[in-house]
């Protein structure tokens, strides 16, 4: 990953050719800022302004529209999804890159089908797991509580991260492995004295994929936590879209609001994001 | 911080190492940590891969186990249900279930190819690296960020048939051109119209005539179709992301050749780069394409089952079956079949992948 394929070099448009793709690449802007701007000007209106056959209109005056009683609605969810994603989010991104410092550079006999395995656990449908999962749970006494949806996310989280964490220290030279070898460093030492403050980048893509991963989640948050006053944003989100008493400016503010972190995230840190992305898809 | 045996290893290497150490010695001198260091990496191991193998092969053991149970109420039945596979033999003569795996086949049909055809074609257009291309690029991939269900609930007010795109189409003047022309005026139910497109049952019941009572339709439910784009409004940016990655590692002295040799500017994407991306559109596929059958959380927001079941994906079906309707050993049979659709793409990707290394 040391080399970055989005280089930062643009060239003007001079052949006609270059101008038919530019505006092919507005109109493409413009389709995918569509939603977007829907969600923008429906939250912003007053209720009694929001009509269907003025949806694409800006709102006439300005005001806070929906997103006062959005937040409102929504603030605790807010705060039960920081504390579900904060938590699991460090903790399998500690977890995994143990994880992947021994499966990159401890092999032993059979460690590619453990790792076969463990990644495996990634691509499974989490549907066909939420039965025993829900079982499991009520036996822990960890059934409905935040706690549990952490453990949950912690383990189904480890698959990826660990394969992150695995192609990122794949990378590192084995010599200075071999090195630290013969200065006499043992597999701990050389985890945390050269591994770990190399692996800072690793940590940055890991935690802001997982962040986004846990905050978005919908399945988990729903099957795990049935009590309203604990579900996630995502969850309680589509609770207001689905009440037949809730205005649509608010359920727009509300869809904003839920999206706002990972937007934030993605906004201030593409760059890693997109780096989160391909490793956990491309191979080595 | 450090600890009296690591200063004693390292007082050990600060004398001058012998340039003429035979090869052995080094070999002598780790052998007995490298072996103790050998043991410790599936020790270390052994926590995570202990709750993998619960979490992952040994609840999906079980799942299995309740798909073929007598398990369909509230309370838990385990014992095995007479005779064996009796669920799955129900499941598939639902034909809510018909139109579960019609709407995931073609959910993944349309909405892979649009996506990565879609995604090539950006990737190729930003290679040119015209002014914006970054701007381009992040706006492009900023759907990736944002949660199925927010996506599901803006796509939902923008496919209402009484407002949002058909009033695009009003305000457009579409359809005073096509009254103009004497059709009738264009209203689309979108996603409340449960007609299915290209039916295919006379045509396919007339090579086999059981197709012909066949409770669904064979071919593209209508209503999927806005659930299609805005799957691909969300994931065309994955799609364009890895064509990107992929086309970097194309060497520029590869088109320059082309062109040295007189091939167009077309020849050089199609026959030269195109080529070279063979395993991102694999790779891209295979993500894009398990993600397809899994899909549960866009539909569930947008549309739900739709009219007529014309949005319905097994991943609903599993959820409404096990927690709306308590039929444990249906939900569970459903969610086997769809661990076994996405293991069909998955497994073999893995093993190809994993082997190389």
């Amino acid at each position: 990953m040391s080399n970055f394929p989005f280089a930062i070099r643009a060239t003007l448009p001079t052949k006609p050719r270059d101008f038919v793709v530019l505006a092919f690449l507005i109109l493409c802007l413009i389709f995918f800022l569509m939603p977007i701007y829907v969600m923008v000007v429906t939250g912003l209106k007053e209720a009694t302004s929001v009509s269907l056959s003025s949806m694409w209109d800006l709102p006439t005056r300005l005001s806070g529209g929906g997103f006062m009683e959005a937040f409102q609605r929504l603030r605790p969810n807010m705060g039960n999804s920081l504390m579900i994603a904060i938590p699991a989010t460090i903790l399998s991104a500690c977890w995994g890159s143990v994880n992947g410092y021994l499966f990159a550079k401890w092999k032993f006999r059979g460690s590619n089908v453990l790792f076969a395995l463990l990644v495996f656990g990634m691509f499974i449908p989490y549907q066909s797991i939420l039965i025993p999962l829900i079982q499991f749970l009520e036996i822990l006494k960890l059934y409905g509580t935040i706690p549990g949806l952490v453990v949950v996310h912690v383990v189904y989280g480890l698959p990826i991260v660990s394969l992150i964490f695995r192609n990122y220290f794949a990378n590192i030279p084995d010599e200075m492995i071999e090195a630290a070898r013969i200065d006499g460093a043992g597999l701990f030492r050389i985890f945390t004295n050269i591994m770990l403050p190399l692996s800072l980048p690793a940590f940055v893509v890991v935690s802001i994929f997982q962040f986004t991963n846990i905050w978005n989640d919908f399945l988990f948050g729903v099957v795990i936590l049935p009590n309203p006053q604990s579900q996630p944003v995502t969850v309680a989100l589509n609770n207001l879209s689905g009440s037949f008493s809730v205005d649509w400016n608010v359920v727009m503010a509300g869809a904003i609001t839920a999206a706002l972190p990972t937007a934030l995230v993605y906004i201030f840190l593409g760059r890693f994001f997109i780096r989160g992305l391909l490793a956990g898809s491309v191979k080595g | 911080m450090k600890s009296p045996a690591t200063e004693s290893n390292s007082a050990g290497t600060a004398e001058p190492v012998p340039n003429h150490r035979l090869p052995w010695t080094r070999e002598k001198i780790s052998r007995p940590r490298r072996f103790s260091d050998r043991l410790l990496a599936p020790l270390l191991l052994s926590p995570a891969m202990t709750l993998i193998l619960i979490f992952v092969y040994v609840f999906i053991a079980i799942t299995v186990w309740v798909s073929l149970s007598n398990w369909h109420t509230l309370k838990i039945d385990m014992s095995i249900r007479e005779p064996l596979g009796a669920t799955y033999g129900q499941m598939f003569m639902m034909p809510r279930w018909h139109a579960n795996l019609r709407n995931v086949f073609i959910f993944t049909t349309l909405f892979l190819s649009f996506s990565l055809a879609f995604g090539l074609l950006l990737a190729l257009l930003l290679d040119r690296k015209l002014i914006g291309h970054t701007i381009f690029r992040n706006v492009f991939l900023f759907p990736y960020a944002l949660s199925f269900i927010v996506t599901g609930i803006a796509w939902r007010w923008i496919f209402n048939p009484e407002t949002g795109i058909n009033i695009l189409i009003d305000a457009l003047g579409l359809n005073k051109l096509i009254q103009a022309m004497g059709g009738p005026p264009l209203h689309p139910g979108w996603i409340t119209d449960p007609t299915v497109l290209f039916s295919l049952n006379n045509w396919l019941g007339a090579l086999f005539p059981p197709i012909k009572s066949m409770s669904i339709q064979l071919g593209i439910p209508m209503a999927l179709i806005p659930v299609v784009i805005a799957a691909a409004w969300q994931l065309t940016g994955f799609a364009m992301s890895m064509y990107i990655a992929g086309l970097a590692t194309v060497p520029h002295e590869l088109r320059e050749a082309a062109r040295i040799d007189g091939a167009s500017e077309i020849q050089v994407y199609t026959k030269v780069v195109i080529p070279q991306l063979n395993a991102v559109t694999v790779s891209t596929a295979i993500i894009l394409g398990h993600v397809s059958l899994k899909i549960f959380d866009l539909i569930f927001a947008m549309t739900g089952v739709g009219p007529g079941f014309a949005t319905d994906v097994p991943g609903i079906f599993v959820f409404e079956m096990t927690f709306k309707a308590t039929r444990y050993n249906l939900g569970a049979a459903a969610s086997v079949i769809m661990l076994l659709l996405v293991c069909v793409i998955i497994v073999p990707y893995l093993w190809t992948n994993l082997r190389k290394r």
